[in-house]
């Protein structure tokens, strides 16, 4: 297969002088260049160097191409759920369904471009609009031609009368015309009358053409019997049913009958008199010459093809299109004209060469969506797995990551790109996986939308990952609550340890703590780190107390002690906080706890009299040393009027 | 491809680096003028320098971002023999509002004897971790194990590659079949020592780096080296810039289980571009590793892309035009180019063969 070198297209960045080197970093949708010089240092270059952010010529950007791709992702997600027990024959219709529905979509889009191209006031605007119309207007009619060949895949005699849908639907301006002339004051007088009525003769439209000719033989009964002959030509010409019970041969010999009528009028001069209708007769029989002398109202070869088709061979099969499409490019286009690349994609398809279609297509397009979509319906008909084994689903994930990639760097669109990666069974986990670390997590909402997702597929590293720059990002705005949450969710032990610590120290600078609705509704997730569970056993602690539940608040402070739960700088706030306990007038440790809290304060003054020097000021220490006399005095206290009170029997 | 939009970047002097950040919503500069400064973007699109602060006593040559699972931290490199890390701090309320921000230097690495050429942050995995190349030779890899506390940093590894060093690159890949891995660029112009890449492997057992492999084929001075994001490969992929680009294919071999020494891999050559017609400056993947791009003398950046069928072309060149800048971003060229007259109307749509394809997907050579 012929490869067509194609040079690589060159962009412009402003420069302040030739000769210097040119930087570049990759960005998530573009990169950005700069002046600069590589060469050994010392160089002094230029001032007021500037940084280019250099974009692809996406169209992810415009709001009404949106539509496109957020309609053509809900067709796709469908397509792919369609049963694989069906058997492929079955599936025709649906396929041909849903190729209708992609188009139905660009057609929408299109018509909502046109609408905004018109009504524009601004030049640059209306142009760019009207450039997408027309990118558009040339996808859908590939896609329909696609359909056809491909898809439907219509055999010799239904094939034609595709075609010729086809070529209407993409004629449309002869309605336009042909409603100008109607509207006027004498229909067969207007100037357009004859381009009318031969267009639509050429588009096989012989009804409406049958309609109009009779406004001109009312004007000239003289002629009446010539209109007539016409007017019978016209209505016997035979169109294949392909539900009827004609068989395609049966219909192959009426056909030729007809036609060698309208060629026995052609020789016998019937029309000679009226060069209208003499190119119309002649139109009928289908010669090229005439045919070839209307390229203003054909406009395009393949119209011309099709219409040769209908006049000369209407039984036309599937493989003999390509000869006749080859052969009416080179009769439509003359000397001076070189074949653009719509001519050859739709070469290609009239050459059912799938291969050539996309790679063209690829080729001509700067946005994969086209391609992508087109490639994956095709494989899902297995109409790729024909071709070599290389290409098959490797084809159609390439261009479906490809695709999906150009979504990403979108603010909302990457939402629909994940979908794709969803069916893409080779790559499609791992590129997901490299691309979704990288949306911005610009608010908690989007944060948690990309977890969710990430979630839901078992990305464990990449959820680990996320909460972790977002507990990171917490912590540097102070945001505790919040930083804890997100280590939480992280799993991540150090972090939450690291975070409750500052809960802690938050809590003896200031007295109270903040996020308490975080800390007493942690759960099990206390248990991700020693530090957070102390943390969250102490604040149970100060709410015990708050409610004035002396006797479990009572225990559960011991307890934070004895199970080596609290961590041993924070005893003596512990033991501190158990002060107000042991003055109660009533007694609430028992001699036993009270031993034991004695013993946790002898544990805590012995290490710190073995601890070298005093890192505080001697204010400190004397602050210290009140602390524990006073802790003595309660705690003995507290253990006399305990005895006294188990000791006692009751009355 | 168009230029959708010019920054004037301020600096006083040449611009040697430019880095995004992780997600990119943040861009650090760093210039000969000494200074680093970092740019936010806003919703909008537009840039806005957020601080800008004297970082060395040289020109500056890189600056790169860290993970930000680490926080909002910076590493520099400079002339004047030093690697520098910065740390965000989050200002008063009033300096937010005025979109200023804080840097403050967390720790001076002053080991290297020579110029600074080159630092990068190793994979995240890895923990914070930060490897510096120096035209003395010797590559160094600091750690900060309390992420908390980036002012304490500790020399973990000194190699000594024997030739200047240039670049490095670490292996992105986190997959726990390959162990951490880095290549290692020289400028030295001598061609008689083959080599100037090496590439280094971390080994469990003696918990030290040692050399798996030397490029021999590369025998010109290495300006700068990438590994691609490895998607799941088994195989690594690494691009150079050296008098050309040059695209290498490290396979590992399979390790006898006796095996104690580093990965054996066969080198096989990917691709080949001599299209700068000069000397190639820097390499670097996009972020799925689908396009290269390259910079070299011949003041062009171009873009290389393989088709799936892993033929390499090239799919874009930018190139300056040599023309003073006249100030306003660009508009798009290529949507008026690719699309002819309407369909509509008369001839046919899609003309052109010029500016303004971006990709090109290419069909095997039969």
């Amino acid at each position: 297969m012929e490869e067509v070198d194609v040079e690589p297209a060159i962009t412009n960045i402003p420069a302040a002088s030739a000769g210097t080197h040119l930087g570049f970093a990759w960005g998530p949708g573009d990169i950005l260049v700069y002046e600069t010089l590589y060469k050994a240092s010392g160089a002094i270059g230029s001032g007021c160097p500037c940084i280019h952010e250099v974009r692809k010529d996406e169209d992810i950007y415009s709001p009404i191409l949106r539509k496109l791709f957020n309609e053509s992702h809900h067709i796709f997600v469908g397509l792919q759920t369609i049963g694989e027990d069906l058997p492929s024959k079955n599936k025709k219709p649906q396929f041909v369904s849903i190729s209708k529905n992609y188009r139905s979509v660009i057609r929408a889009c299109m018509e909502e471009l046109q609408q905004v191209a018109v009504s524009s006031k601004v030049a640059d605007v209306a142009t760019q609009y009207g450039n997408q119309v027309s990118i558009l207007l040339a996808i859908e009619l590939i896609w329909n031609l696609c359909e056809v060949l491909f898809i439907d895949a219509a055999p010799a005699g239904s094939l034609l009368l595709h075609l010729l849908d086809w070529v209407r639907l993409h004629k449309a301006d002869v309605d336009e015309k042909a409603r100008e002339v109607l509207q006027s004051e004498s229909p067969a007088e207007h100037h357009d009358y004859w381009n009318v009525v031969v267009s639509y003769v050429l588009q096989g439209r012989l009804e409406e053409a049958r309609q109009m000719l009779v406004k001109q033989a009312t004007l000239q009964p003289a002629a009446r019997s010539m209109y007539k002959l016409m007017d019978t030509l016209l209505s016997k010409m035979p169109f294949y049913n392909p539900g009827g019970t004609q068989t395609l041969t049966e219909f192959d010999v009426k056909w030729r009958h007809w036609h060698e009528e309208v060629d026995r009028c052609l020789q016998d001069n019937s029309f000679a008199s009226n060069k209208h209708l003499e190119v119309i007769c002649k139109i009928l029989v289908g010669d090229e010459d005439t045919l070839l002398e209307h390229k203003d109202l054909l406009s395009t070869w393949y119209h011309f093809l099709v219409t040769r088709l209908l006049f000369c061979h209407p039984t036309v099969k599937p493989t003999e299109l390509h000869y006749y499409a080859q052969s009416c490019l080179t009769m439509f286009l003359d000397s001076r004209s070189v074949p653009e690349p719509l001519d050859s994609i739709l070469l290609a398809a009239f050459e059912f060469d799938i291969h050539q279609v996309i790679k063209d297509c690829s080729i001509a397009l700067n946005n994969w969506w086209f391609v992508a979509h087109l490639t994956d319906l095709l494989d899902h008909c297995k109409l790729l797995q024909s071709h070599n084994l290389h290409f098959g689903s490797n084809l159609r994930e390439f261009l479906l990551l490809e695709y999906a990639s150009g979504l990403f760097t979108h603010h909302s669109l990457w939402q629909l790109a994940v979908d794709y990666f969803d069916h893409c069974p080779e790559f499609g986990r791992v590129y997901l996986e490299l691309q979704i670390e990288r949306v911005p997590l610009d608010t908690e909402r989007k944060a948690l939308k990309v977890l969710r997702i990430c979630e839901q597929r078992q990305m464990s590293e990449q959820v680990r990952s996320i909460c972790k720059i977002m507990a990171m990002r917490a912590l540097r705005n102070n945001r505790l609550g919040s930083a804890l949450s997100w280590s939480i969710r992280a799993k991540d032990a150090a972090f939450a340890t690291l975070i409750s610590e500052k809960f802690l120290q938050d809590y003896c600078a200031r007295g109270t703590f903040s996020d308490l609705d975080l800390i007493d509704n942690l759960g099990p997730a206390m248990l991700l780190s020693d530090r957070l569970t102390f943390l969250g056993k102490y604040r149970e602690f100060h709410k015990l107390y708050g409610e004035k539940r002396s006797g479990e608040a009572a225990k559960l402070l011991l307890s934070l002690m004895t199970a080596k739960i609290a961590p041993r700088s924070f005893w003596m706030t512990l033991l501190t906080d158990a002060l107000p306990l042991l003055e109660q007038k009533e007694v609430i440790f028992s001699a036993d706890q009270t031993h034991e809290l004695m013993f946790c304060l002898e544990e805590l003054t012995s290490l710190n009299t073995t601890a070298p020097g005093a890192d505080g000021p001697m204010q400190d220490e004397d602050t210290e040393l009140t602390k524990v006399e006073l802790l003595r005095l309660a705690l003995a206290r507290n253990l006399a009027r305990a005895i006294v009170k188990e000791g006692t029997v009751e009355a | 491809m168009f230029v959708a939009r010019s920054i004037a970047a301020d600096h006083k002097d040449l611009i040697h680096d430019v880095s995004y950040d992780f997600h990119g919503r943040r861009m650090a500069t760093c210039s000969s003028d000494q200074s680093v400064k970092v740019w936010d973007k806003s919703e909008n699109g537009e840039w806005h320098c957020t601080a800008s602060w004297k970082t060395h006593s040289g020109s500056v040559w890189r600056v790169t971002w860290a993970h930000p699972e680490f926080g909002q931290v910076l590493a520099s490199c400079s002339f004047d023999r030093t690697a520098a890390v910065w740390e965000e701090i989050v200002g008063e309320s009033n300096d937010k509002q005025r979109g200023l921000s804080h840097w403050i230097k967390r720790t001076t690495l002053v080991d290297s004897r020579t110029s600074v050429t080159d630092v990068k942050f190793a994979p995240k995995h890895m923990g914070l971790m930060l490897t510096t190349c120096s035209a003395d030779g010797v590559v160094r890899i600091y750690e900060a194990p309390d992420v908390m506390n980036l002012s304490q940093w500790s020399l973990q590894h000194e190699i000594s590659c024997k030739l200047s060093c240039s670049c490095i690159s670490w292996n992105p890949s986190s997959s726990r079949a390959h162990p951490p891995m880095f290549a290692v660029g020289s400028d030295d112009s001598n061609v008689t020592y083959g080599g100037k890449v090496q590439i280094y492997e971390y080994n469990e057992n003696t918990r030290k780096y040692a050399k798996a492999e030397t490029l021999m084929t590369v025998t010109d001075a290495v300006h700068d080296i990438a590994f691609a994001p490895n998607l799941g490969r088994s195989f690594h992929v690494l691009a150079i810039a050296t008098k050309d680009v040059r695209i290498f294919k490290l396979v590992p071999m399979r390790k006898e289980s006796t095996s104690t020494g580093p990965t054996k891999f066969e080198v096989q050559i990917v691709a080949q571009f001599d299209n700068h017609n000069s000397q190639v400056w820097r390499v670097s993947w996009n972020i799925t590793s689908t396009l290269l791009a390259s910079s070299g003398d011949d003041g062009c950046v171009r873009l290389w892309k393989a088709n799936y069928m892993d033929n390499w072309k090239c799919t874009g060149i930018l190139k300056g035009d040599g023309s003073p800048l006249s100030g306003s971003s660009g508009q798009p060229t290529a949507m008026s180019t690719v699309v002819g007259s309407s369909v509509h109307t008369s001839q046919n749509a899609l003309n052109g063969m010029s500016a303004g394809r971006h990709y090109r997907w290419c069909s095997p050579e039969v």
